[in-house]
């Protein structure tokens, strides 16, 4: 397998740490938001599934003080831009909900290692659960543009929340919607669907990202299906770099399990490899 | 042009800003040159291999961290054979970190640390003891001799002693490290501290209790340096909280000959170089030709009254 690797630092170093303005900062729906940055080219190098570590600006009732780590929604070069899709959860994302178009803010990266596509692949299959459709995203663009087939499950609370659009980026891909609101996002209902896409046209390799639950039933079918697959995960970070090693979790390497660092190992790991479900933090 | 080299004992460094133990790796050569720092503080290696403590391991408090990270280590030879090459190639000199469970375990591990390619030994002697019930060697004047001593004998490097703020009598612990041979103390680590997440009730991090670090604690670091500037004639590198050009002179009038940077860099990963950058710019605009003139130099008019 070889990981897509964008060219080579202008800078001489490998990641960027520059003060990016802000474009845009609008609400998508009632839970997501998308940002959209302007950035220097060493930091629109980013491929799928890597992430930028964006300090978000203090208010005086609000004041982050570590970074946050934020998978790359979409990387556009030719526009100079990087954008996210987030969902106000905590002191980080309520301190970005506040950015408007003008303001600056510090961005370190690209970072981390991506989503595996090889070039050979005729269809891949997606699944991603609430804002794990974001960091999945950039995928979608990547395989069309190589003649790859994108088939994915997207699984949100109610149709409100589904950013199909927001997946789909204009490309030609099949998209089977699930919902909690209806019980079609229930385990055993995802099981059945993912079943008859495997039976019927079935995938070179499976993404995940955004469920324990969904990466549970991945490691089961892509084993009894013999379907490479791969999940990104999140962790709560301090450096980003490699450096701190707080956002370790439990990984498979040859009968053992490692520490691996989410920030440099991952994000993005062999679904197999992945052991246990660990509390996010 | 501002002379900022120090001379901690018998080395000299460029200028006074190093990492702090824990806070650096090689990785940090994506984002700035190592060669431009004093000194280069690797993360503690242990003679035992260790996994390090449960996830969460960190947690975000007001102007400054909680990390219960731990030690995990791939042990000595591992160091010796993996780590020290990725720094050969930088003139900064390597300052290996150690850890150990007992005073026997520390002496081996120091000798085996002791190669070419490293120039100081730091001891971390604010880890807990198994042989003191798991109190940190350095809460207690008598293990600090101990710890100090039997490192000093098991290597011809300098070694510098990283003493605990969490002691209660830090001179006692100071001058204990000095009269066991320390050639400079490391003066702190983080502080004991703990939240609790009032959604869950649980406590925030994996391990429940973590060391607070960060600009939170400053002021803390800041005096424990004074303090121990008051009773020993060794060097001092001050740790804690420091993110600004302006806490290094701060840490310097205090006492301290040089300083260790650690979470700021998890904050601005290039922290160190506007750090460095920021001391000579006050060095500048104030006259001072000599970033070391600024050593112990508060201007202490009334002797504190002992708390």
């Amino acid at each position: 397998m070889t990981v897509a690797q964008p060219p080579a630092a202008p800078t001489g170093f490998p990641v960027g740490n520059a003060p990016c303005v802000v474009r845009a900062n609008r609400a998508v729906n009632d839970r997501y938001r998308h940002l959209v940055l302007e950035a220097p080219p060493p930091l629109c190098r980013a491929t799928p599934g890597q992430f930028f570590h964006l300090l978000c600006p203090p208010f005086v009732d609000n004041e982050p003080y570590l970074r946050r780590p934020m998978s790359v929604y979409r990387v556009a070069p030719e526009e100079q831009a990087i954008e996210f899709l987030y969902n106000v959860v905590g002191a980080g994302t309520r301190s970005l909900a506040r950015l408007v178009a003008g303001d600056t803010m510090s961005v370190m990266g690209p970072l981390g290692t991506g989503f595996t596509i090889e070039p050979a692949y005729r269809h891949i299959l997606m699944v991603a659960r609430g804002v794990g459709l974001a960091t999945m995203a950039p995928v979608v663009p990547w395989a069309c543009r190589r003649g790859i087939r994108v088939t994915a499950i997207l699984s949100a609370r109610s149709p409100q929340d589904l950013m199909e659009r927001e997946f789909a980026q204009r490309e030609d891909i099949r998209v089977h919607p699930v919902f909690d609101q209806d019980g079609t996002s229930a385990v055993g209902r995802v099981e059945a669907l993912l079943r008859g896409i495997l039976d019927a046209d079935r995938p070179d390799a499976m993404f995940t990202c955004g469920s324990n639950r969904l990466m549970t039933l991945l490691q089961r079918l892509g084993t009894e299906y013999g379907v490479y697959g791969e999940i990104a995960l999140e962790q709560q970070m301090a450096c980003g770099l490699g450096v701190c090693l707080c956002c370790v979790r439990p990984i498979r390497v040859g009968g053992e399990i490692e520490h691996q660092r989410v920030c440099c190992e991952g994000p993005v790991f062999d679904l197999q490899q992945v052991a246990g479900t660990w509390r996010h933090g | 042009m501002v002379d900022l080299s120090v001379r901690v004992g018998a080395l000299t460094l460029k200028n006074p800003v190093m990492p702090a133990s824990g806070c650096f790796s090689h990785e940090f050569g994506q984002v700035f040159d190592l060669g431009r720092l004093g000194a280069l503080v690797t993360k503690s290696v242990t003679p035992k291999l260790r996994k390090g403590n449960p996830i969460p391991r960190v947690a975000e408090v007001s102007q400054g961290m909680l990390n219960s990270i731990g030690i995990p280590s791939k042990g000595i030879d591992h160091y010796v054979r993996e780590t020290v090459p990725l720094f050969a190639a930088h003139s900064s000199p390597l300052v290996a970190s150690v850890s150990a469970d007992t005073v026997a375990e520390f002496a081996q591990a120091t000798a085996a640390l002791s190669v070419p390619g490293v120039a100081v030994i730091e001891a971390n002697i604010s880890c807990p003891n198994l042989e003191a019930d798991g109190h940190a060697f350095a809460m207690l004047p008598d293990t600090t001799y101990a710890a100090v001593s039997a490192i000093k004998r098991a290597t011809p490097l300098p070694v510098w002693a990283k003493l605990t703020p969490n002691t209660g009598d830090i001179k006692a612990i100071a001058l204990a490290a000095e009269r066991a041979g320390a050639d400079a103390l490391v003066v702190a680590n983080t502080i004991l501290g703990m939240t609790i997440d009032v959604n869950s009730f649980r406590p925030t991090l994996g391990n429940v209790m973590g060391g607070l670090s960060g600009p939170a604690i400053k002021p803390i670091a800041l005096r424990l340096v004074f303090q121990c500037a008051e009773v020993v004639s060794i060097p001092i590198i001050g740790c804690g909280g420091i993110a600004r050009g302006e806490d290094v002179v701060e840490f310097m009038l205090a006492g301290a000959t040089a300083v260790q940077v650690g979470t700021a860099s998890f904050v601005h990963a290039d922290a160190m170089i506007r750090i460095l950058e920021e001391l000579q710019a006050f060095c500048e605009a104030r006259g001072i030709g000599r970033v070391a003139d600024l050593v112990h130099r508060a201007r202490v008019e009334h002797e504190p009254i002992e708390w």
